[in-house]
């Protein structure tokens, strides 16, 4: 009985040890893991919610990660996977956000302060990545806003490098189009 | 190097990806192409708006303790960590001795039944691979003939020394190596060429017996694999299937 009780002990020691190592690897990628599921869920709520389901996932297949490994991309994988059960889960609703949010026409972009205009530009550009193929956005958020190489989208992503390349180029083709477009109707 | 291959590679030339052989290739065409300098000009614009208008979403507050809390309370990772060290009763172990049992059974059987497909998914990913490395113009990483360049290159770039042979004489010049990516492993693609075709092989290491040369055709490509002391190896091109087959035999001396 008592060995049973120091066991437990010790194991729960041990498990207390095991989440503090997750909790200093990769709680500090939180900004990312919350950026990415943001906007490949295109909401706030629903970003809290995938990147809560996100950091359990990690924590369960903790013994899986190799320490000195990259662990924002190691996370950020986890995350996508967990976006995409969820969209598969949810995909009527969030196709219809996400048209709504590229087309919706914005009252402020007419108005000629130029701190507004400046927000307007910010929406803009929000709407444009929104409104993108979510194949093109997340190697767009992967590389644009967190700055991450072909080689570690390629690894997060499970495709070749080439299929990085060439997504990552028309999708900036396609943001281009899109920003132009919606600028030059908001100055008509 | 013709502005369709510069405008195909602009993206990553202007990221930092190319090799340097390919990026020097790029940037000799853009400074005298007007086109190109466009497309250049317009990838700056992007990414200035992109960084001026602040479109990143941090997590909001409050959100990081909320997760800390949450994985306090997560029974489920901390019954799986209980379960093997303090609790050796009866019931757990005989669940989970029925579950090995039937995962061996079930590996056995579908094991003979799905190995035939598995070698099909993998000549499919060949296929593809060898079509990418012809349409994205990026044979090589390395661009040489000299076996003694290339084999170095992949030092550090692999967990295993590719063997690199130079048929040059045997009528399979060598052109270059590049790193690929197959059976969810980084894998050597050396670079041969056969009068106008090129011949990709690829090859990694595996744990599997030696076994003689098997050929096959997929979308009008022909593959050679086989696997000779703890490689496993992949040969393919649109050369015809006797020519391929003869370089094998040459690959394998």
């Amino acid at each position: 009985m008592t060995e049973n009780i120091w066991n437990k002990v010790t194991t729960n020691a041990v498990w207390k040890a095991r989440r503090d190592r997750f909790e200093q690897t990769v709680l500090p990628h939180l900004n990312a893991a919350y950026n990415l599921a943001r906007w490949l869920t295109g909401n706030e709520q629903d970003a809290e919610d995938v990147v809560q389901e996100s950091y359990l996932r990690a924590l369960r297949s903790f013994d899986t990660f190799q320490s000195g490994r990259d662990s924002r991309g190691w996370l950020l994988k986890v995350v996508r996977n967990t976006c995409y059960t969820w969209l598969r889960e949810n995909r009527g609703k969030t196709v219809t956000q996400f048209q709504e949010s590229g087309q919706e026409p914005q009252s402020t972009y007419a108005d000629p302060e130029t701190e507004l205009i400046e927000k307007a530009n910010s929406d803009l550009v929000r709407h444009a990545i929104e409104a993108l193929n979510i194949e093109y956005r997340e190697v767009l958020i992967l590389r644009e806003l967190e700055g991450l190489s072909y080689k570690e989208i390629a690894h997060i992503l499970e495709v070749p490098l080439g299929t990085v390349m060439s997504r990552l180029s028309r999708g900036r083709k396609e943001l281009q189009l899109r920003l132009f477009e919606s600028t030059r109707e908001a100055k008509t | 190097m013709s502005c369709q291959e510069a405008r195909e590679l602009l993206d990553a030339y202007l990221d930092g990806e190319l090799d340097l052989v390919r990026s020097l290739e790029v940037e000799t065409h853009v400074k005298g192409c007007d086109r190109c300098c466009l497309a250049r000009d317009e990838y700056d614009v992007l990414q200035h708006s992109l960084k001026k208008h602040g479109v990143y979403f941090n997590a909001p507050k409050g959100l990081e303790q909320r997760i800390r809390s949450r994985l306090r309370s997560d029974k489920d990772s901390q019954r799986k960590h209980l379960i093997p060290s303090t609790f050796p009763n009866w019931r757990p172990v005989s669940i989970a001795a029925s579950i090995a049992a039937l995962i061996v059974a079930s590996a056995i059987f579908f094991g003979t039944l799905l190995r035939p497909s598995s070698t099909n998914v993998l000549a499919q990913q060949v296929v593809s691979s060898h079509i990418r490395s012809l349409m994205a113009d990026h044979l090589t990483d390395v661009a040489s003939s000299d076996q003694h360049t290339v084999k170095p290159w992949f030092s550090g770039k692999l967990d295993f020394a590719p063997v690199v042979k130079d048929l040059a004489a045997q009528g399979f010049p060598l052109t270059g190596g590049r790193l690929d990516y197959l059976d969810n492993r980084r894998v050597a693609a050396l670079l041969y060429k056969r009068h106008q075709h090129t011949i990709n092989l690829f090859l990694w290491p595996t744990s599997q017996a030696d076994s003689e040369p098997e050929t096959l055709a997929i979308k009008g490509y022909n593959l050679v694999h086989w696997t000779q002391s703890g490689m496993t190896y992949w040969a393919i091109s649109d050369v015809n299937a006797s020519e391929l087959r003869d370089f094998v035999r040459k690959q394998r001396q």
